[in-house]
């Protein structure tokens, strides 16, 4: 097992070497010279100060010494300057960046997961009753609608004509002025509590499993959320450091409203979808037919024997999920002018910004990597037959 | 299957040509069997006809624009006729028993119909006018509007200081109470544009028309570079098996990880890109891709099957069992995967002309793309021509596909066939 990990991990980083030198040079092959470029417009720079720029930043250099000094500056966690934004290091503009990706789309993620699997487990086991073409109409007309137009026609409903929801932006400049936190801060709490309260969560549902009893399973489930719901009011209300934090952490929730709402009910359908094949297939199985004779409950057939088998194929398209999340998040950030990772890669490869783009595209192909690792790993312990197969 | 067996010539006497009737007659029964099934699956049948739906228009197209030559006209009827007839015969089923619709007929009604809509409707569209890319309407309509203070009416009445953008005939300011004469694009729907003008002047529903065209050639191209190459590395994959199938698996693995959109938008800013690069591209990603593991996956089964057996022991070498027998298994699988991968390439495609990556003169998320830079999208209904069929168009071509593709999913898939 753990041999199989590390022979994985090791082909990763090859595989990741030759990803991240093929990004480099598919990024200084485009065309135009980004300094050059910028001072041959501006007349107050004379070409010897250009000329000077361009030898600071190594541009001169041949190709393969500048590649080599990259990879080697790459792996010691230097990722060079941002050409845009241009005394800022590179790794400084991503950690402001990716905590603003990261809670956006986890929440996402989480929300439509569990609606998307609910859903899909109704559908197919309500196969052929009335209304099934009708769901299954409008859900894949939810999966396959353009997404940029469909978040615009929400963005003119929802913040323009109905007004309930700020138009667009991740937090509102004017509550910010003379906020004692930078909002990245404010981004870090935010996540960490979600991260708390998520693994409290998961938790508690793993060891309710354990209950035999169905009524005090049910009880010590809702008591713990309860317990976990008085924490969050005390955290947020009570304490110092919370209460202090409240109202810029309310602004943020309410700027991401709107990309929550519109991502979870384009990307449910699909979980749903998914689900509902997965789970008529599974329903086939004899072992269903097996609980259904042994006289069981049909909602504990559904729930416990066949939606559970039927999870597999879920938590696959969860992980990619996870590892393509900045790719996702491109048209997101770009409609609804969320600073984060996606919109951080679409402006600088569309604005030259070398170090910046390579720097975020090889985080992209390191999430798609990493996912792609723990997908085989979950595999394993989720299915036995490719544990026993697998090596 | 009987009838099949019987046409089967005596050992001896058998030609290369019978063999390739029976083959045909095999394909055909195939076809009309799963045909059969499909008919029975409405979501598919409602997806069909809007794919349908848009084939026409994408093919109308170069009919209604002026100037356009006889041989061009006939080639396209050519393409069309078959079509128009294949899915007239069954619609005309009931007349055909009662009345006695022979096929002949229905293939010259067919045709009559195509001639009369050729000649009726050739070349309507002047060029100038209704090119999707640099065509302009010259004399949109005109709207008279009176200034007053309190705007009730946005049709008729403008406010006063709504009223400074323009002036009186003779060039004199505008002044309360006077009636405006205004010549605006976009202008809405009328009898000259049906579905409207965009702010260029240009007409709505002959660049969706363009659309439609490049949205088909660009699905087909991806569809059929998905379909090469996915059937030939599962096939050789699940053949072979050794070194060469657990590379390609791992390359696939790796493909389906891949952030497509990333990927492309970094093509877009090394290189020109075109709509076929792009369809290539596509093609190649879930060829080599989600699509080769399926295709695998079912070349594994096939490859066990004891007629594999039989070709390798009377002498067929590796690469003729490939072609001859593992890869005809494998296809009609591979069309389902076509139908997914038509929907993701017209939804790849709207998305990088939205964001203006793709070097392309008229798509529909070009359209989307203008009306929203010009900021079209708040205004809601009121400019709804600049808004809503665009971005439908796409939703519902890429849902048809989808449909289409789930009902066959069905058919070929029999584990999901209804209880």
């Amino acid at each position: 097992m753990m041999r199989y990990i590390a022979r994985r991990t090791a082909q990763m980083f090859v595989l990741f070497v030759i990803f991240l030198t093929l990004t480099f040079l598919l990024l200084t092959a485009l065309p135009g010279d980004t300094v050059k470029q910028r001072f041959a417009t501006n007349p107050n720079v004379p070409p010897e100060a250009a000329q000077l720029a361009i030898e600071r930043l190594g541009l001169d250099k041949p190709l393969w010494e500048q590649y080599t000094s990259y990879m080697w500056n790459f792996f010691r966690g230097d990722f060079g300057f941002s050409f845009l934004q241009y005394p800022r290091p590179v790794s400084d503009i991503i950690l402001e960046r990716l905590p603003r990706t990261l809670v956006l789309f986890l929440t996402v993620l989480v929300s439509y997961y569990i609606l998307g699997f609910m859903a899909g487990k109704f559908i197919a086991w309500r196969r052929g009753r009335r209304g099934e073409h009708a769901i299954t109409i409008s859900s894949v007309f939810l999966y396959t609608v353009f997404y940029p137009w469909f978040a615009l026609m929400l963005i003119w409903f929802f913040a323009f004509y109905a007004d309930v929801v700020p138009i667009n932006k991740f937090l509102d400049p004017q509550e910010w002025v003379d906020a004692p936190f930078s909002s990245n801060h404010v981004f870090m709490v935010i996540f960490g509590v979600m991260l708390v309260s998520g693994i409290v969560a998961l938790t508690l549902w793993i060891l309710s499993r354990r209950i035999r009893d169905a009524a005090l399973r049910k009880r010590a489930v809702w008591m713990g959320y309860g317990a976990l719901a008085v924490v969050m009011v005390w955290f947020w209300y009570l304490s110092d450091f919370g209460s202090a934090r409240r109202l810029y952490a309310g602004d943020i929730l309410h700027h991401m409203i709107l990309p929550v709402v519109t991502i979870t009910l384009i990307s449910f359908a699909g979980i749903m979808l998914l689900t509902r094949s997965s789970m008529l297939e599974t329903m086939r199985e004899d072992f269903i037919l097996t609980a259904r004779a042994k006289g069981l409950a049909e909602k504990t057939v559904r729930d416990r024997h066949a939606a559970r088998t039927a999870l597999l194929p879920v938590t696959t398209s969860l992980v990619i999920a996870v590892a393509t999340v900045i790719d996702g998040g491109i048209i997101t950030e770009t409609v609804y002018s969320w600073p984060g990772m996606g919109e951080l890669l679409f402006t600088s490869v569309v604005g030259q910004d070398l170090n910046l783009a390579i720097a975020a595209f090889s985080f992209v192909g390191v999430m798609a990597m990493v996912g792609h690792l723990v997908v085989d790993i979950l595999y394993m312990f989720l299915d036995p037959r490719i544990r026993v197969t697998g090596e | 299957m009987t009838d099949l067996l019987e046409a089967r010539p005596a050992p001896g006497t058998a030609g290369k040509g019978s063999l390739w009737r029976i083959r045909a007659n095999l394909v055909w029964a195939g076809a009309t069997n799963n045909w059969n099934l499909f008919r029975t699956n409405r979501v598919g049948i409602v997806g069909l006809a809007i794919i349908l739906f848009f084939a026409l228009m994408a093919l109308i197209h170069p009919v209604l624009m002026s100037g356009m030559r006889w041989y061009s006209g006939a080639a396209l009827f050519l393409v069309i006729w078959p079509v128009v007839a294949w899915v007239t015969w069954p619609l005309l089923g009931r007349l055909r028993h009662e009345r006695r619709v022979t096929f002949p007929l229905t293939v010259g009604i067919t045709a009559a119909l195509l001639v009369a809509i050729g000649v009726t409707f050739g070349g309507v569209w002047d060029a100038g006018t209704y090119h999707p890319v640099v065509g302009n309407e010259a004399n949109p309509p005109i709207l008279h509007k009176t200034v007053v203070n309190e705007v009730t009416n946005p049709a008729t009445e403008m406010s006063v200081r709504e009223a400074l953008l323009y002036s009186n005939p003779d060039g004199s300011p505008l002044l309360l109470g006077d009636v405006a004469e205004i010549r605006e694009q976009p202008t809405g729907p009328y009898g000259r544009h049906w579905l409207g003008t965009d702010p260029l002047g240009r007409d709505i529903l002959s660049q969706l028309m363009k659309g439609a065209q490049g949205a088909f050639l660009l699905g087909m191209v991806a569809a059929l570079v998905t379909v090469l190459f996915a059937t030939s590395v599962g096939a050789v994959a699940a053949y072979m098996g050794g070194w060469i199938d657990s590379f390609f698996m791992r390359l696939a693995d790796l493909l389906l990880m891949l952030p497509a959109l990333a990927i492309f938008i970094v093509m877009s800013s090394v290189f020109s890109f075109e709509l076929w690069h792009l369809a290539i591209l596509i093609g190649l990603l879930s060829g080599f891709g989600g699509v080769a593991i399926v295709l695998k996956s079912q070349a594994l089964a096939v490859k066990v099957k004891p007629f594999i057996e039989a070709a390798r022991v009377s002498g067929g070498s590796t690469f003729r069992v490939i072609t001859v027998h593992v890869i005809p298994n494998v296809i009609p699988l591979s069309f389902l995967y076509m139908m997914f991968t038509v929907t993701a390439a017209i939804q790849t495609e709207a998305t990088l002309s939205f964001l203006g990556l793709l070097n392309i003169d008229m798509s529909w998320g070009l359209m989307i793309e203008l009306a929203r830079n010009q900021g079209y999208f708040l205004t809601g209904m009121r400019f709804w021509w600049l808004v809503f069929p665009a971005g439908a168009c796409v939703s519902l071509l890429a849902a048809a596909f989808f449909l289409v593709g789930r009902a066959m999913d069905e058919v070929i898939n029999p584990r999901l066939r209804k209880r």
